[in-house]
């Protein structure tokens, strides 16, 4: 466990080696009950407390197919573009294990009810990549264990375990690509953009709040190298339960580094299972089994086939929400920005706030200008993502309606979210509490004005001679004297209107 | 058909988790290749052209509606287990990890 | 008083308590009194439930006190396999692996019992997970056939047809894989179904392989098997593989027997070799009797069948292998060597290896074997081909017939200990039965006289198609009545009186 792996570096590899990767990404439904009972999926609830006789396998129990779950793993082949199953069937996937009740799993095998599919993912500068989809299958969760005696909790040097198996029976549904070539140095990448696009695709279908951190969604990657210029795939290593976008692409590059310097070295890779530590980024080997698995796959005899009638798929295609892609694109059309600055907005992880604060009335471009900016840059510094934030979508779409209505020019309106985001209420009792408000009073205003032009005779001349850029500088001076709280237009309006200038 | 040794019988029961004593391994050696050597008759239909019967029933899509139906209560559930804790099932050290 | 009460048919014992002329706690104790008297010698029971039995008879007399309307069985004692789940009651399908375990919940089948205010008894023994044709491979000793206690009362249900032969009970429940419901019913001189596949759920029924297991009803005459068929049987959502469809009317086919104008099959391939001589003379005058009853005889030829056998004994231990994986000594029954030395894996496996019997054993390393990469299509694969055969083998000869018979089982009862570790010969028992299982369609066993060389019951097979389970009791429900003529008295009063 403790032994360094030799690595190369990431470009030393790529210069010799050229990547193949697989991804399998387990997604856990969100439906009301388990694939193959009626007990609830409710997270959060005392052990073994949503378990009956069918998810537990006691002893004459039978399983009847949750219908959700199907039409799910429907919806989910036809966002990937997958052909749907006419005939397909589960099978049993024989092997011991205690958080297993039945000791095996039931699954599918060879016969899938999506395949055949694709899902195209973009990078990080707007590239899009095609990653093909060789199957998504329907199967269950195991239960969970928690190992005790152990000095960290884990496995090793456990004295027991222990097994709720409130999570066993909960509907998987199981996203294998085919092999990723073609993707270079930037195969880490794509693992990553692909994981986070699969990702926006279930939450856009509605099946899964797909929340990696609550392990409703799981990915493995597989990897191997192949000596650049050659088409025979290598050996490749399994990295179990890789749980967030960034280890995605850490779990991805570290085996990279791994393969080729064993491979450089004249070593050979065995075909195994690895675990990922995040806390170093690091892979190490699983457990050596003393035989190859030998899973014994037979159809399930407890359950009959499930045959999707090509009316049912119409209506589930026709049902289904805009994917992501395509939501994207329209909105980049409906907002008028460039790619490059919806690839920035998609990046910084606005795209969600944005619309939301749209949603709730603003503008567009303000609800762009403001979380693209104020609101990233705090966000940035306090390393939060913009979502985590302390201010909603509505309070943001208010101080842009404050600052339409002449409220709050930008520079108060910055001050607002400030007060907002420090927990001081909601942008209206900021305004109250800091007095933040412009000066209207066109008496008070036009005083202020009237003062800045006797303190700056010179450039008030300027002004008078037709240089109505240098305005800026007794705007700026009223500003200042009025504590910011002044319509700046208007301030600029009162003094070429005293100076008899108009603008243009 | 080859008969069938000790070490695959030996591999057998490791698959399907018996510890089985060495004469027994001897014991099943012999009868599960006087088995299969007559059971195999099957395999005359191999290359005949039939689609496999898996199932007697030609039914398809039994599926139920997404309900919640009521758990048994943990006691319940438990009230089979050997040994437990915490309202868990409790098991020895669990050695693989996946 | 007893002694009348126990010789009543189910039938009789429903009509006496409908009219107030037996009470049905009356019925209950003459039965468990005829328990206490011979099951010692017979052990047809793994667990007599007294107190809950005596209890579902109080409530049945209460019920027909208050004036409320009773079901055809209500007050008839039942005797269980011990194969079915039941809350409160050990359930432990003859294996030391679940000695003790108290099931949390009722199989679909036993819940339809207790509505239909049937006593259940108590539990019957079985071969270790239904895995026998001989009830010896019960993890709690042998079962005695009331014909002679040192033979077989057939399995794996003996102790269901060893308690109706018995007078113990009148009614049982039997659980039918390969032909454990019928050739226990042909060894004992009872009545046992096997309904089409589906027609009883599954649902709380200890599964052994779950595409050929089958509940169904046994009993002493064709009539009271045809009343527990219809209480048993029907569509059960918890159970995928339940037909979604009425029962089809088998009390109507039993009370209406006939088979005047029925065409009759006799399938080629259930004679031969193997086949004892006064069951094939039994069997033949069967058919005579059906010609004189006036219905035409078809010869019918399905190749297949010599299959038959191979094919069960890669299904059935193939499915085996994978349902009994369960029992590894986490979650129920036994445990054994968790002393702190060893690792859930290594527990597991010396729980399975205590608590299983050897025939289990040998099916789940014969499934193993049968299911493992580079042998699952020349075993499993080809298996599953002859399973299309034999249903084709059926379909054609359902063309031309309206049901077939043959003997159905190719011997009268053995000796206990005779096959005992002669696992092949043992098989040859449901040489008949099985073909009924792999194709899904119904069949029942009856008794049609005694084998002149020994004395001892031979039983009629009638099978028919999918879904008809009702010819097999209008056909039955006539050789009855006609035997019966014949002999003066039902077959079960030459038995020995225990
Ligand atoms: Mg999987
Ligand atoms: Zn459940």
């Amino acid at each position: 466990m403790t032994t360094t792996t030799d690595l190369v570096s990431y470009e030393d590899a790529l210069a010799s080696y050229d990547p193949v990767m697989g991804l399998e990404v387990h997604v856990e439904l969100g439906t009301k009950t388990k694939m193959f009972c009626g007990c609830s999926t409710e997270l959060g609830q005392g052990a073994n407390t949503q378990t009956c006789p069918v998810c537990l396998g006691l002893p004459g129990a039978l399983p009847v197919v949750n219908a959700t779950g199907v039409e799910s793993a429907i919806k989910i082949g036809l966002a990937l573009n997958c052909e749907i199953a006419e005939w397909c069937r589960f099978a049993r996937k024989n092997y011991f294990y205690p958080d297993m009740p039945k000791n095996f799993q039931t699954s599918q095998y060879d016969e899938p009810i999506a395949f055949n599919g694709y899902l195209d993912v973009q990078l990080e500068d707007g590239e899009v990549f095609r990653v093909e989809i060789e199957r998504a299958h329907m199967e269950e969760d195991t239960g969970k264990s928690t190992h005790v005696g152990g000095a960290t909790g884990r496995i090793h040097g456990a004295s027991h375990s222990l097994l709720d198996y409130n999570r066993a029976g909960i509907p998987l549904i199981e996203i294998v690509t085919k092999p990723i070539v073609g993707a270079g140095e930037r195969a880490p990448e794509v693992a990553k953009a692909y994981v986070r696009e699969l990702r926006e695709v279930i939450k856009a279908l509605g099946v899964s709040e797909a929340r990696m951190e609550m392990g409703q969604m799981r990915c493995d990657v597989n990897l191997s190298l192949r000596p650049n210029g050659t088409e025979k795939f290598g050996t490749r290593s399994e990295t179990k339960n890789v749980n967030s976008l960034r280890s995605v692409e850490r779990a991805a590059r570290f085996e990279i580094q791994r393969h080729a310097a064993v491979l450089s070295s004249g070593g050979t890779i065995i075909q195994e299972t690895r675990h990922f530590h995040e806390d170093t980024g690091s892979t190490t080997s699983g457990r050596v089994k003393e035989e190859a698995e030998d899973y014994r796959y037979f159809p399930e005899p407890d359950l009959v086939p499930v045959a999707p009638s090509r009316e049912w798929v119409e209506e589930i295609r026709s049902a289904l929400p805009e994917l992501p892609l395509v939501r994207r694109n329209r909105l980049r059309e409906e907002w008028a920005v460039s790619g490059t600055d919806m690839q920035a907005i998609l990046n910084a992880g606005a795209l969600e706030p944005i619309v939301a604060t749209i949603e709730a009335g603003a503008d567009a471009a303000s609800a762009r200008k403001w979380w693209m900016g104020e609101l990233a840059r705090s966000a940035n510094e306090s390393g939060k993502a913009l979502d985590e934030l302390a201010i909603t979508p509505t309070e943001v779409a208010r101080v842009t309606e404050l600052v339409a209505k002449g409220d709050l020019n930008d520079k108060l309106a910055r001050q607002v979210i400030e007060g907002v985001l420090a927990g001081e209420g909601t942008p209206d009792e900021v305004v109250d509490k800091r007095g933040l408000k412009v000066v209207s009073d066109e008496g008070a205003l036009t005083t202020a004005v009237e003062e800045a032009i006797a303190g700056n005779p010179a450039i008030a001349d300027k002004i008078r001679g037709g240089k109505v850029a240098a305005a800026g500088a007794l705007v700026g001076a009223v500003m200042k004297a009025t504590r910011g709280q002044a319509d700046a237009a208007r301030v600029k309006e009162l003094i070429l209107e005293k100076l008899g200038v108009s603008e243009g | 058909m080859p008969g069938i040794t000790r070490e695959e019988v030996a591999h057998l029961a490791r698959l399907a988790r018996l510890e089985l004593k060495p004469e027994e391994l001897d014991h099943f050696a012999g009868q599960l290749d006087d088995i299969i050597g007559a059971v195999a008759r099957v395999s005359e239909v191999a290359d005949q052209d039939v689609p496999p019967t898996s199932h007697p029933l030609p039914l398809t899509n039994v599926m139920r509606a997404d309900e919640v139906r009521p758990s048994l209560t943990p006691e319940q559930a438990l009230s089979g287990a050997p040994a437990q804790e915490q309202q868990r099932f409790k098991v020895p050290q669990i050695l693989g990890e996946d | 008083m007893t002694d009348a009460i126990i010789k009543l048919t189910a039938a009789e014992i429903a009509a006496k308590i409908a009219s107030g002329e037996l009470t049905a706690v009356q019925v209950t104790e003459a039965h468990l009194a005829r328990i206490e008297a011979v099951d010692e010698k017979v052990h047809a029971f793994l667990h007599v439930d007294r107190e809950g039995a005596l209890a579902q008879a109080r409530a049945v007399d209460e019920k027909r006190e208050r004036g409320e309307k009773l079901g055809p069985l209500a007050g008839v004692p039942l005797a269980l396999k011990d194969i079915f789940t039941t809350v409160g009651i050990p359930t432990t399908v003859g294996s030391k692996i679940l000695e003790g375990w108290i099931p949390p919940y009722d199989a679909t089948l036993t819940k339809r019992l207790k509505d239909a205010d049937v006593v259940i008894l108590g539990k019957t023994n079985m071969d270790e997970f239904a895995m026998g044709s001989s009830t010896e491979n019960s993890a709690y000793g042998p079962t005695g056939n009331p014909w002679d206690l040192t033979r077989i009362p057939g399995g794996s249900g003996g102790g269901s047809s060893a308690s109706l032969a018995s007078f113990q009970a009148p009614l049982a429940i039997g659980t039918d894989t390969g032909g454990s419901i019928r050739q226990p019913a042909a060894v004992t001189g009872t009545v046992g179904v096997k309904p089409t596949y589906g027609a009883v759920s599954r649902y709380g029924m200890v599964a052994f392989s779950s595409s050929l297991d089958q509940g169904g009803p046994c009993a002493r005459t064709v009539l009271d098997a045809a009343l527990l068929h219809e209480v048993i049987a029907g569509h059960d959502p918890m159970d995928s593989t339940s037909i979604d469809a009425p029962v089809p009317p088998v009390v109507e086919a039993a009370r209406n027997g006939s088979v005047a104008g029925m065409r009759v099959g006799v399938v080629k391939q259930f004679r031969g070799e193997g086949y004892q001589a006064g069951v094939v003379q039994r069997f033949d005058e069967s058919v005579e009797l059906l010609r004189e009853l006036g219905a035409e005889i078809v010869e019918l030829d399905c190749p297949s069948f010599d299959l038959a056998l191979a094919a069960y004994y890669l299904i059935a231990p193939s499915e085996c292998s994978s349902n009994l994986a369960r029992f590894d000594g986490l979650r129920y029954g036994l445990r054994t060597g968790d002393d702190g030395s060893h690792s859930a894996e290594e527990v597991t496996s010396l729980t399975r290896e205590a608590g299983f019997g050897p025939e289990v054993k040998r099916r789940i390393m014969l499934g193993t074997y049968a299911l493992s990469s580079g042998y699952y299509d020349a075993y499993y694969g080809s298996a599953q081909k002859v399973r299309t055969l034999i249903t084709r083998d059926f379909e054609k000869s359902f063309e031309k017939v309206d049901v077939i018979v043959s003997p159905t089982t190719p011997t009268t009862a053995f000796p206990i200990g005779e096959r005992a570790d002669d696992p092949m010969a043992m098989y040859l028992a449901d040489l008949c039965t099985i073909p009924t299982n792999l194709a899904g369609n119904a069949a029942m066993s009856l008794p049609c006289g005694l084998a002149p060389e020994d004395g001892l019951p031979v039983g009629l097979q009638i099978i028919a198609p999918a879904l008809k389970d009702d010819r097999l009791y209008k056909v039955g429900a006539a050789v009855e009545a006609a035997f019966v003529e014949r002999w003066g008295h039902p077959l079960l009063e030459e038995a020995p009186s225990l």
